[in-house]
């Protein structure tokens, strides 16, 4: 197949939007996190408890949007966890992080297997369905790029652009920016350092667990151990190549989703002779490629992994 | 100046006690403000004054005493909820800090609505904000441009910030800590001529100094405070330098001064140098230490004094030009290389660049010469050695501390900087940079900085001393050159200079043809 | 409102006790799920301690998982210390045992005392050249190692599956993706007869030993001490902080790579793709246990080792799943965590005050 075909077909920009949608809730959770001061390493069992307490609450007849709520709940228990540790506490953001990662992942395979002892094939549920627009979805290229997706995808478009907007737009944004910098130029205008950590952090963890629920609930129609696979960490790079702008937070997601549906489409022409392996690597290594492009020039917000004590500047 | 005790009292603290531990860092200290005055609160480093407007503040609560403010309308007084800075703020209490809060990546008019408007807000209202601003700024002279980012500020622009922050929350107390110690001798000349103006329409201003010059010169009522106690509330009228100092220091400490002493031979030289970027930028700079001699460099902080010291220690590598030591070409060496080629550093931030914190008083004396043969033999601790070594230098240099097994972090600041001075001037260098070697530490510890820097200086090594204080320069320098923008005035004698012409030269006065815009 | 205030340093009582706090509190916690999968909390417990030291195969089966615990513990410990954030313990133990199989498969066919050190060599050097790639990217670039050592684990799982359904697949293994098995001369000997525990425990105590004496009586471990807990004054005082943080890295990788040679050559005698059951993280939660001291690592991962051996034990008898394991090791870095704060500070609960008290007065 010839290259520029691939990038001028719909189906691959379709492809490239839905692998991009869990990305673009992950890198929007993660960025308000880290705006705030927060790294969230806890990100990559907030994935997994999104995916799995999302997907369960359908299986129990919650329905799907029921199953959006229960997931968004789960992220935001561990978030305020992970917020708790951090920011009153001032604990490691680093180990916490990874302390909330394995206690989510834990938590819910625990869960999952309790609660289906004894199936040998995960049971299944019925997903999001593609949206159909009439009239929108027979536009030419846009048209069946963007309607063949599923209503999580809308949603994740609509969160980059309200958190775009709040974040400079309106005083919550203004302080949220300004607590990252200097938690003390926040204080002493009176507002909570804390309150504004721990909100933004469980806020963005909610959106993190949305991530894992579209695994589970658009992508998927399964929950499967070891399914979010390192989502999270490439969230965390991807912040960084976003330098913490939600626009550029989608950009570097669709790009992201662009190579690997390029990769998937490659592996069908030359992967009789490269491993499959090779193209399964390329999200790992390409995440680390964008760390090092933008490693020179990366503007961290300068208060991200310092706690703050109130009467201490 | 007028009085103005026939003024509404806005503000008064009663009794105010705090203690840290067995440490009382303010007894019983009472205080009154009036409408429009503007009070001086005296004391040397550690002396409370920061504690007790923390207190002010609602950053700390007071063990006991209380404080109270007049009610907007009425005027009468209220009790202030303690430890709620929220409650000061809404009370009318501004404060500018020493280290100023505000947000870098944030525009100045951001940081001044910062926390103004409702959170649950979905709009902000940017014109009325900004006509209300153009307004304060005309009438207090307080001009800034309220859409640069903070980071890209001078100094004296965000403290012109940080004040026009507490006048739009219609602040009726504004409380400065040390708001001369980042300006040059003209912008603080300024300064008190706005908090005049300000408190000629009402204001009443507290500032925090422990410059008797200014102390004089600005305020209506002078109050010292001398080991967390009152011993003074005087007005300013009457009042005289030396009776201050007194006040301020209880017993005089001598305070040392260079003697007469011919400068030796060349010993470090910096040839066209320039390195880092931004800001803070070193340009093509020409510097010479001689043998003997304390040269001291003047300037408003962040005009590039970090920049320099991180170069001439090996930290940071020159972009361009030549460093050389005691003729050796030293300009592409590092850190280790620098100390080993007999340079001695005092960083300027000694808790974070001076010492490793949790590691022992032992283990940090010995920090730069861990791998010289007498701490180690095949890569291997000399605990004994090391130990012992240790002992004779708390004792040579009164280190007060629990034995050389303390953790350095446990020491008071003037300990800490005498960590420092033990092991940097203890193998004898040739050349000694000390930034800021004074600054925090209370008169006695300053005193002890002065007179090993003048020791050093007696046994014939070569001092850099980088400081804002101008009198602590004139005091030890033999010559002063002035850094501005990170280009650095040649230096001259300090016979041959006075304050206003180095403030003018801080001012950027001279420099390239530059008339001296504020920098 | 809470307050910390600064303590002194800590008692080696306090240092002690508070580690084991956490991990009972953990386990406390842990009945919640145990309830929740229907099961009696004390039954569960029972058959766990009864899993790990109910018997000389038990309790021999808990060392030699404890072996593997206590390299990646080290291998987080040591790296920690410096403050150099070594999260890919996980991939370098693959990388390890990928080596370990590569030299001792057959590639070289020499003695024991020779083939022996060769493969642990082998195994130590390939652990220390992964994480050799982000401390080079740290130091040089800035790179956060965080995210890259987290995301090497991936690419080094993948890349052993690679090379096991390719040039190292067992041509007599029937298609199974796994290596060919080590010879008899690259095997660490057994400790004792019919029971799995083998060399790799001595080769964890050994090196538990050594970072110990590494960190406490050395220049080297001065220098990772004082970079560690404050880089920038170690900068100014002229001590080589890029260096130490290769040191540390190659170091913290080695003790990765040793763990990976002890899976294969000890205990597995060929390598697979699931060779390791986390072992990488969990040594996260063994060093924080263990305050980061080498040998008090030693304690944790036994600890950690019983909970994982008791789980899978009890698992077998009750509805419990053996994820439990997973959770109480979760739990109890989130515990240890918090009772750190007991270490370092002096906690007070204060009532905020709306008014002003006198009751001194």
């Amino acid at each position: 197949m010839d290259f520029l075909e691939i990038f001028l077909s719909a189906n691959f920009w379709a492809a490239a939007l839905r692998i991009a949608t869990p990305l673009v809730f992950g890198v929007i959770g993660a960025l308000i996190c880290e705006r705030a001061g927060v790294l969230n390493l806890g990100i990559e069992g907030i994935f997994t408890a999104g995916a799995m307490a999302g997907w369960m609450a359908v299986w129990l007849g919650a329905g799907l949007w029921g199953g959006v709520l229960v997931a968004a709940g789960a992220g935001a228990f561990f978030g305020l966890i992970h917020a708790i540790l951090t920011v009153p506490l001032g604990l490691s953001q680093h180990v916490s992080g990874i302390g909330v990662t394995l206690f989510a992942t834990s938590l819910s395979y625990f869960t999952y297997r309790t609660a289906l002892p004894d199936v040998s094939s995960p049971p299944r549920i019925e997903p999001f369905k593609p949206l159909d627009i009439p009239g929108l979805s027979d536009l030419p290229f846009i048209g069946p790029a963007l309607f063949q997706q599923t209503a999580l995808t809308f949603l994740a478009l609509f969160v980059v652009a309200a958190t775009a907007f709040v974040l400079y737009r309106t005083p919550l944004g203004l302080a949220i920016r300004a607590v990252g910098d200097n938690p003390s130029a926040v204080e002493s205008q009176g507002l909570s350092v804390y309150g504004l950590r721990i909100g933004a952090v469980v806020v963005g963890s909610a959106l993190m667990a949305l991530g894992g629920a579209f695994l589970t609930m658009s992508a998927f129609d399964a929950f499967f151990f070891g399914m979010v696979n390192g989502r999270g960490w490439i969230c965390i790079a991807l912040t960084v190549f976003a330098s913490w702008r939600p626009g550029k937070a989608l950009l570097g997601a669709l790009l992201f989703g662009a190579f690997d549906a390029f990769q998937v489409r490659l592996q069908t022409d030359v992967g009789s002779f490269i491993p499959g392996q090779v193209f399964l690597m390329m999200p790992y290594v390409l995440s680390i490629a964008a760390l090092i492009l933008v490693a020179r020039k990366a503007d961290y917000p300068r208060a991200l992994l310092t706690p703050y004590f109130r009467g201490q500047r | 100046m007028t009085t103005v005790s026939a003024a509404p009292i806005v503000l008064q603290l009663t009794q105010i006690t705090k203690r840290f531990g067995s440490f009382a860092a303010n007894e019983d200290v009472s205080l009154t403000l009036r409408r429009g005055e503007i009070l001086a609160l005296l004391g040397e480093n550690g002396a409370g004054k920061t504690t007790l407007m923390n207190i002010l503040f609602g950053h700390y609560v007071a063990d006991e005493g209380n404080v109270e403010i007049a009610e907007r309308t009425s005027g009468t007084l209220n009790a202030l909820p303690a430890g709620q800075p929220n409650a000061a703020l809404d009370a009318g209490i501004g404060m500018v800090h020493q280290h100023f809060t505000l947000a870098e990546n944030l525009t100045a008019l951001d940081n001044i609505l910062l926390g103004t408007e409702k959170l649950s807000a979905m709009t902000s209202s940017r014109t009325a904000a900004r006509q209300r601003l153009d307004d304060l700024m005309r009438r207090s002279g307080l001009t800034v441009d309220l859409d640069a980012r903070i980071s890209t500020l001078s100094v004296g622009e965000k403290q012109r910030v940080e004040i026009l922050k507490a006048l739009y929350r219609d602040a009726r107390v504004l409380v400065l800590d040390e708001p001369t110690a980042v300006l040059t001798p003209q912008e603080s000349d300024t300064l008190f001529e706005t908090l005049k103006t300000l408190a000629a329409e009402g204001l009443a201003i507290i500032f925090i100094s422990h410059k008797l010059d200014e102390v004089i010169a600005a305020s209506h009522r002078i109050m010292v405070l001398r080991l967390g106690k009152k011993v003074a509330d005087q007005p300013t009228e009457g009042s005289t330098k030396l009776q201050l100092a007194e006040l301020m220091v209880g017993k005089s400490v001598p305070q040392s001064t260079r003697s007469e002493q011919a400068a030796g031979p060349l010993l470090l030289t910096l040839k066209q140098a320039s390195a880092g970027e931004g800001r803070t930028a070193l340009h093509a700079v020409d510097l010479e230490l001689f043998s003997g001699e304390i040269l001291g460099i003047a300037g408003v902080s962040g005009n590039g004094q970090a920049t320099l010291a991180r170069a001439l220690s090996g930290l940071e590598p020159l972009t361009a030009g030549q460093l050389q030591l005691d003729g050796k070409d030293l300009s592409g060496s590092n850190a280790r290389k620098m100390i080993d080629a007999g340079f001695a550093r005092i960083p300027e931030d000694r808790h974070k660049d001076g010492i490793v914190g949790p590691m022992s008083v032992a283990e940090n004396l010995t920090i730069e010469t861990i791998r010289a043969p007498e701490n180690q033999r095949f890569g291997f601790l000399k605990f004994g050695a090391i130990a012992e070594r240790a002992r004779q230098a708390i004792k040579a240099y009164d280190i007060r501390c629990q034995g050389d097994k303390a953790p350095a972090r446990l020491l008071s600041g003037g300990n800490i900087q005498k960590i420092v001075l033990a092991r940097t001037l203890d193998a004898a260098p040739k050349v000694v940079l000390a930034a800021q070697p004074s600054r925090g530490l209370d008169v006695g510890a300053t005193a002890d900085v002065h007179r090993r820097l003048l020791d050093a200086r007696a046994r014939g090594a070569g001092v850099i001393l980088i400081s804002e204080d101008l009198d602590e320069l004139m005091r030890l320098s033999d010559r002063i050159a002035v850094i501005h923008r990170g280009h650095l005035s040649a230096a001259e004698k300090t016979e041959t200079l006075d304050r206003s012409t180095l403030g003018l030269k801080m001012a950027g006065h001279g420099f390239h043809g530059d008339t001296g815009e504020a920098a | 409102m809470i307050r910390f205030e600064p303590r002194e340093p800590a008692s080696l009582q306090r240092l002690i006790l508070i580690p084991v706090a956490a991990a009972i509190v953990a386990l406390v916690l842990a009945a919640i799920p145990i309830t929740a999968a229907g099961v009696n909390t004390f039954t569960a417990y029972g058959l766990m301690a009864k899993g790990a030291f109910g018997s000389m195969f038990a309790f021999t089966e808990m060392l030699t998982r404890a072996a593997p615990l206590i390299l990646t513990g080290l291998a987080a410990a040591i790296a920690f210390r410096a403050k150099l954030w070594n999260i890919g313990a996980e991939g370098q133990l693959y990388a390890g045992a990928l080596a370990a199989v590569a030299v001792g498969t057959g590639w070289i066919d020499a003695p024991a005392v020779v083939l022996l050190p060769l493969v642990i060599l082998a195994g130590a050097a390939a652990g220390g050249l992964v994480m050799l790639g982000p401390t080079l990217l740290k130091t040089r670039l800035g790179v956060d190692e965080v995210v890259t050592t987290l995301l090497l684990n991936f690419v080094i799982l993948l890349f052993v599956q690679m090379m096991l359904e390719g040039p190292m697949q067992d041509p007599m293994g029937m298609g199974w993706p796994q290596s060919e098995p080590m010879l008899d001369a690259a095997t660490l000997p057994k400790l004792m007869s019919r029971m799995r525990i083998h060399g790799g425990l001595i080769i964890a105590f050994a090196a538990a030993i050594a970072i110990h004496i590494l960190l406490k009586r050395t220049v080297w471990g001065f220098e990772i001490r004082a970079v560690g807990e404050n880089a920038s004054a170690a900068a100014h005082a002229g001590l080589p902080v890029k260096a130490t943080f290769i040191r540390v890295g190659l170091l913290s990788g080695a003790m990765a790579g040793l763990a990976g040679v002890g899976e294969v050559a000890g205990l597995k005698g060929y390598l697979t793709a699931d060779l390791s059951p986390g072992f990488g993280y969990s040594g996260i939660v063994v060093a924080m246990l263990a305050g980061l001291s080498p040998l008090g690592v030693v304690i944790a991962a036994l600890f950690i080792a019983s909970i994982f051996v008791g789980a899978d034990s009890m698992s077998r008898a009750t509805s419990v799943s053996n994820y439990l394991a997973d959770l109480i090791v979760a739990m109890s870095l989130i515990c240890v965590l918090i009772s750190g704060l007991f270490l370092r500070f002096r906690i007070k609960f204060v009532k905020p005050r709306t008014n002003i008290s006198q009751e001194t007065q």
